[in-house]
Parts: structure tokens; sequence; C-alpha cells
């Protein structure tokens, strides 16, 4: 009988990591729901669809810098954020998807056959539309269950971030008419995250022999 | 500060886009290149004094001050559809003056073949203009062959819903080709030059794949990136409102226009 209340007396920062993943996941949709409730109240300007798009798909980069950061801060800092990881990762799927869900939706107003048009003719929106696809069988098998059935597999399937990556970045340069300063510091950022991993792979070669 | 205008031809019945969306929706890459950026950070520029230059092939240059310009000609309303090369559309109000009575003043040459515009440079009011590498070489450049600029349709507009031009929009002058693609436009002329071979034109030196110098609104010529064959349609209604519609050859003034071009392949001399 003494055994309940003191198993949870005995993990309090379990309880309160399990409190703590809501709120997270609720803050990071924030930036959606944000934008949403301002465009349909007609406040984010002139195209009100175009400036939903971008901060979507802004944010789906975002969320994919900072996935792909956790381990770099993890070996170059010493900060173990690794139990953030799923969920920056499926933040930046959620994104994705509401950002290519708003292109058919709202900007398209699904006419299937722009569309089609646009993914096999436009390098621009391939790119954009091979990143997420990249990105759907990650969030498929984020779970647990994946983890554990996939075992070495799992971290095989998941290099396909980079894919998702190196796509997302070529979509994110090819949507303005000149180079953009701001796309250009966001693609920079993903590729020192590159970049580190590919240092890193020389020595951990060398300690697994 | 309202303008003295008097209803002139061509006038679209669909319904104008509201003066908000055309004055804070804007492609002005000198003040930066967000369409925000310029109704943000226009206030410092100066539209006036303001002198305007014709010359090159001319019997007669020209250095008009734009108040005495707006003096000396009837101003016309004309309402316009316009037609971004990104796929989105307004319809705008212009107050303007036909660019080929301006032009006429001048007494043009023979030997005129085309007609070069440039903009202002001035980085010290506009802060896109100090922007790095990757971007537009200052001035802004365009261009029209001469049959172009003298069609009727062909305005130099210095107002919108009955007032001055505000200096997001090209103050205190503007180009106005309602049948080409918004970037045809050329804002804040300084100076317009008659020329016998056809000049260069800023989107056309920085990406000759993707800008032609006609820039003809075409629905059948994609842009290499997006497709051209509809529009949305700006400031027709937030998120669940806002329409797309399909996109006109000469955006919809094929009538006026199309003999200009014929015989020409508007795929090849995009």
């Amino acid at each position: 009988m003494a055994a309940t209340p003191r198993k949870t007396q005995a993990n309090p920062r379990a309880k309160y990591r399990k409190l703590l993943s809501p709120v997270l996941y609720l803050a990071g949709l924030a930036p959606a729901v944000w934008s949403f409730w301002l465009g349909a109240h007609n406040q984010l300007g002139a195209d009100p669809v175009r400036s939903f798009e971008h901060v979507l798909g802004l944010w789906a980069f975002r969320f994919l810098l900072a996935s792909l950061a956790i381990t770099p801060i993890r070996t170059v800092l010493g900060v173990n954020l690794v139990r953030y990881r799923r969920m920056l990762g499926l933040l930046a799927f959620a994104y994705a998807a509401m950002h290519v869900a708003t292109y058919v939706a709202l900007d398209l107003r699904f006419d299937f056959a722009i569309l089609y048009g646009d993914l096999t003719k436009r390098p621009f929106l391939i790119f954009g539309m091979l990143a997420f696809i990249a990105l759907l069988p990650l969030a498929a098998t984020s779970n647990t269950r994946s983890i554990r059935a996939l075992g070495r597999n799992w971290q095989r399937l998941h290099r396909l971030v980079y894919v998702a990556l190196i796509a997302a970045s070529l979509h994110f340069l090819m949507a303005f008419k000149t180079w953009h300063m701001d796309a250009l510091v966001y693609v920079g950022l993903g590729g020192v995250l590159l970049l580190l991993r590919l240092a890193r792979a020389p020595w951990r070669r060398a300690r697994r022999v | 500060a309202g303008l003295r205008t008097q209803p002139g031809p061509f006038n679209a019945p669909e319904p104008q886009t509201p003066r908000d969306a055309v004055t804070h929706y804007n492609n002005f890459y000198e003040f930066g290149l967000e369409k925000e950026d310029p109704a943000r950070l226009a206030g410092q520029f100066h539209a006036r004094p303001w002198t305007l230059r014709i010359d090159g092939a001319v019997a007669k240059p020209l250095t008009l001050d734009i108040d005495t310009l707006i003096a000396r000609h009837t101003v016309e309303s004309r309402v316009y559809r316009m037609r971004c090369v990104e796929a989105w559309s307004m319809v705008i109000p212009w107050d303007g003056i036909p660019l080929a009575q301006i032009l006429r003043e001048a007494e043009i040459l023979s030997s005129a073949k085309y007609v070069a515009f440039r903009s202002v440079l001035r980085p010290d009011e506009m802060p896109g203009q100090s922007m790095g590498a990757g971007t537009i070489d200052w001035p802004y450049v365009e261009g029209l062959r001469l049959d172009e600029a003298m069609h009727p349709l062909t305005l130099l507009a210095v107002g919108l819903y009955g007032d001055i031009l505000p200096n997001q929009n090209g103050a205190p002058i503007r180009l106005v080709v309602p049948w080409k693609y918004g970037f045809k436009g050329i804002k804040s002329i300084t100076t317009i030059t008659l020329v016998d071979t056809m000049p260069p034109t800023s989107w056309n030196r920085l990406a000759a794949d993707e800008y032609g110098f006609y820039a003809n609104v075409n629905p059948e010529v994609d842009h290499p990136r997006w497709s051209q064959t509809s529009e949305r349609v700006i400031g027709s209604g937030g998120f669940f409102g806002e329409r797309r519609q399909p996109t006109r050859l000469f955006n919809g003034y094929a009538e006026q226009v199309a003999p200009l071009y014929a015989g020409m392949d508007l795929h090849r001399f995009y």
C-alpha cells in the first residue's frame, strides 16, 4: 500500500517532464496558431495566404535546424538536450505538413493541374516536396516502438534528415528572385551543422577501430 | 494632397484593390526585399523637388520639373489591371499622363527605336540600394520598344486613388505598362533616353532565363520556378476569400496591344 505514494514522490522530475512535454509542443505550435488567427482576422497584410505559407515554411526550417543542432550541442558544449530532439523533429514535420497543406489548399485552391505542373517541371517546388517526403518516414518512425523494432536501421533511416535539409535549403534559396540574406543565413547555419558532422566522422571511425 | 484629374479611357471593370493593399504590398527593392519594406522605409525619401530628363535621339532634350509637368498636362485617372511576375494581381486606379504625350514634346528623331528608363540612385535615402552582392545593380533600368512606349495604354503615373503618388509606389513619377509584368513599371524615374538599340533591363541582367526584355503577361509562358496560368487576386479577402483567377494573354489587353507583336514568337521573346 505504501508503494504507490512512494513511487510518485520518488520521481517528481518525471512527472514534471510529463507535464512539460505537451506545454512545449503547444509553445512550438504557437507561431502557426497565432499566424492563422491573424490571417483569419485579416491582420496578415495584403497577401495573407503568402504570409502564412512563408511563416510555416520558415518555422519548419527553424525546427529542422534545431533538431540537427542537438548532437553538436552535446559534443561541442557538453549539454545534453537529446530528449527534446524527437519533439523538434516532429514540430519540423508538422510545420512542413502545414506549409504543404496551405500551398495546396489556400494558395493553389486545389488546382491539381497547377500542382502537377509544379511538381513535374519546377525544381523549386520539386525540392520543396522532396524535403517534405523525406520527413514523412522519419515522423512515422519517431515513436519508441519503431526505434526498438528497427534497431540499427532506425539510425540509417533517419539519415534521410540530411536529404530533407539539403532539399529544403535549395527550396528556400530558390523561393526568392535574388539572393536573400535571411535565406542565406538559415541555409548557412544548416551547412555548418552538416560540416560539423562531416568533421566528426573520421574521429568516430578511428575510435571504433 | 489631391490631384486634379479627368477620367481617362481603358478602365478595367474589375473591383479595385483596396488602397491600403496597393500602398502596403510593394515590390520596390530599392527599399528592401519584403513587400512591407517600401511602406515602412520610404518615409525618408524626397520625391520633391524632382526633375525628369528626356534626352538621346530627340530634337529637343527636356528637363522637366515634376510639378510643372503635372500642371501642364491633363492628368487622367485610369483603372488598370496589374499582374506581377510572381503570379499575383491587383486592379489600381492610377492617375497619370500618357508617355507618348510627353515624348512628343521632345520631338523624337527617326533614329530612335527604343526607350531607356533610369531610376534614381540615392543609397542614403533608399536602404535597399546599399545591400550587397546578389541583388540588382543600381540604379534600376528598364526599356520599351518605341511603339510600346508610344502606345496609348502606356502611362507615366504621378498619382493613385486621386492622390499624389506615395513614395512606396514610385514617387514622384513611374511607368505603368498594364499588359506587361509589373517589374517593367520602373519607379522614381529620373531619365528617359531615346536610343537606337535594345537597352539593358535590370531583371534581365540579373536572370535572363527568367525575365525577358518584353515581359508581356502570357499564361502560356511559365516562369521557370512557377506557373503563370493563374494568379492570386490581392486584397480579395482574407484567408478563405482570396481568389485565384486565370491569367489572360497580355493581361486582358490583347485587343489593344496584340498587333504590336504580330508574327513574333512570344515563347522566344518572353
